[in-house]
């Protein structure tokens, strides 16, 4: 009987993972090379499972995984009531990032929500659309402008490279995850002074839907000892 | 909790609501499960994918699983209905859930009665509201209602701009965002922060960034402008602040919410033709058998429900159960037929009834 736990499959969130659980004494690694997504843990407690980290949440949320390392960001997005279904086991201080809401620059009329929400209604009159906003965070971004009252919008889809659409003139805001705002700044947009939809990091979460046995469940007090999460 | 009814018992108290309405003399009509996502989002906006489920057609595009029938029988009653005319529907419908709650199921069965075109609109509302509960005579249930028209009279009658106006209608179902802008217009909340220094830059676009985007350097402008103006615009008068939460906070007897209201229209005098709508409501309904002296009146009511209904609303609840969501729901939604109507308006009034909830009710009754 061992934890099944959800690793994020590549780069730096991957080697930032493997490291924070080797400085804890339970050592990961990567079986034969770079290409395959198989793993081994040095802990009999833990079998390592390689994952695309948006995969993790729903692995998470099914109750396939007992345990997945993803950003509080992802979870959020794509697991519906995520407090009934998974709880935080610990915040592992890195891939730390900001959702946001962003505007043009040059919209010097707009720096907050409620304006945001002005600049709304007079484009839907002005243009005969809605005004569209990008992002990948739908379920984040609809639920924040709901409870803030912002209305004639619509999202629109974007998996990448958000902070360009407004250019080509696909969006004409962003909802997007920044950590520095650079990026951001480079293509013209600005971050609304009450925007920040979440603050994200990489997270340990379990899940609360899996099968946990008392064997299982005496595994998991063992790895809370070992991270400092009692 | 009790767990709820089988599907078979809902469709059957579907069945039995259509047909109690077809007795009445509704035309029994159908709407297609898959509706054009298009026109629903262009009524509602995002709000409707939280609610609706949204799936892709090959050949039409974006199709939504239908939320309700009232848009699919607003559009056929416009295309092609003769007024005046009563409709009837039963049938299930689809919702997005984001919690788990048995009573809020993704699927469930609806049945409801819709009046187009009926001339006096007291005599449309009292029938609707009559025909419904009528329908669930013997449940257990407690009604409540309102009238979003008296809000938006109130917000008519503000001594205040076009412009501001029209912003406090847009919001007048969202709660939060009314209320902010109330405080606002009233002077009772501060200017934004960096709201003066914009207004008062001698060039606004100083050190700003490219102009991207479709949103054009003229519609910034005239923003700005549009802000100036609002900023020299004198306060809305606190006692017209204080009218409309007092026209909130009415939760009463719908005749002391009558009596209530006849002595604000002292004050406020436009308020008269919303509150003769009232009394006629009352005695239309009364006229029809309701108990008006039971009936509730909540000045707020319906102000958190999908923006279409614009004058009477109602809801009825089952009675000691927080915990359900009403079992039926409904209300005059004018503007809706405008919206889908292209320039033609008709007066509606409809309801629509949760069958399986009702059909829990009478099982628990038993």
């Amino acid at each position: 009987m061992t934890l099944r736990l959800g690793l994020p499959s590549k780069g730096r969130l991957m080697e930032e993972t493997f490291a924070w659980f080797a400085a804890r004494g339970v050592p990961l690694e990567r079986d034969g090379g770079e290409r395959t997504y198989a793993a081994r843990s040095g802990w009999d407690g833990i079998e390592p499972v390689l994952l695309s980290a948006g995969e993790i949440p729903a692995a998470l949320g099914a109750g396939r995984l007992h345990l997945g390392v993803t950003g509080t960001d992802l979870l959020r997005e794509k697991l519906a009531s995520w407090e009934s279904r998974a709880e935080v086991l610990a915040p592992m201080g890195f891939g730390r990032a900001d959702v946001v809401i962003a505007v043009p620059d040059f919209w010097v009329d707009v720096r907050s929500l409620d304006d945001l929400d002005a600049a709304c209604a007079a484009f839907r009159r002005d243009h005969g659309h809605r005004l569209r906003i990008a992002t990948k965070y739908h379920r984040l971004t609809r639920d924040f402008l709901r409870r803030h009252g912002v209305a004639d919008y619509v999202l629109v889809d974007s998996q990448g490279a958000t902070e360009g659409t407004v250019k080509a003139e696909a969006a004409e805001a962003v909802a997007d995850i920044t950590s520095t705002g650079e990026t951001l700044r480079a293509n013209g947009l600005r971050i609304l002074s009450d925007g920040l939809i979440l603050q994200s990091e990489a997270t340990l979460f379990r899940s609360l839907v899996a099968p946990w046995d008392a064997e299982r469940l005496a595994a998991l007090e063992v790895l809370r000892h070992r991270i400092g999460a009692v | 909790m009790s767990p709820s009814v089988s599907r078979a018992l809902a469709r059957a108290e579907a069945q039995r609501l259509l047909a109690h309405f077809r007795a009445l003399g509704a035309e029994e009509v159908e709407a297609d499960i898959l509706q054009p996502a298009d026109l629903l989002l262009d009524l509602y906006g995002e709000d409707i994918r939280a609610r609706a489920f949204v799936t892709e057609d090959p050949l039409r595009g974006e199709m939504m699983l239908r939320p309700d029938f009232t848009v699919p029988v607003v559009r056929m009653h416009m295309e092609a209905g003769r007024d005046p005319a009563r409709y009837a529907y039963a049938g299930e419908v689809f919702r997005r859930q984001e919690e788990e709650d048995e009573h809020r199921p993704a699927e469930f069965h609806q049945a409801g009665f819709e009046l187009f075109g009926a001339r006096d609109p007291a005599q449309a509302e009292a029938e609707v509201f009559a025909t419904v509960a009528g329908a669930l005579r013997g449940l257990p249930l407690r009604a409540a209602t309102g009238d979003i028209g008296l809000l938006l009279a109130a917000v008519e009658g503000l001594e205040t701009t076009a412009l501001r106006k029209a912003a406090l209608r847009r919001h007048l179902w969202r709660p939060r965002r009314f209320r902010a802008l109330l405080d606002r217009y009233a002077g009772r909340a501060p200017m934004p922060e960096g709201r003066a220094a914009l207004l008062a830059a001698a060039d606004p676009f100083a050190g700003a960034g490219p102009e991207i985007g479709l949103r054009t350097r003229a519609e910034v402008e005239a923003r700005i402008e549009a802000l100036r103006a609002d900023a020299a615009t004198p306060p809305i008068p606190q006692a017209q602040v204080a009218l409309i939460d007092a026209l909130l906070a009415i939760a009463e007897p719908a005749p002391r919410a009558l009596a209530d209201l006849r002595l604000l229209t002292h004050e406020a005098p436009w308020l008269r033709p919303a509150a003769d709508r009232l009394a006629r409501r009352l005695d239309a309904l009364d006229a029809r058998g309701v108990e008006v002296d039971a009936l509730a009146f909540e000045g707020s009511f319906g102000r958190t429900t999908l923006e279409y209904y614009d004058g009477f609303v109602f809801g009825l609840f089952a009675e000691g159960r927080p915990d359900l969501p009403p079992v039926a729901s409904g209300g005059r939604y004018d503007a809706l037929t405008r919206v889908l109507g292209r320039g033609r308006e008709v007066p509606a009034v409809g309801g629509a009834v949760r069958a399986g909830l009702a059909a829990l009710l009478r099982e628990e009754g038993r």
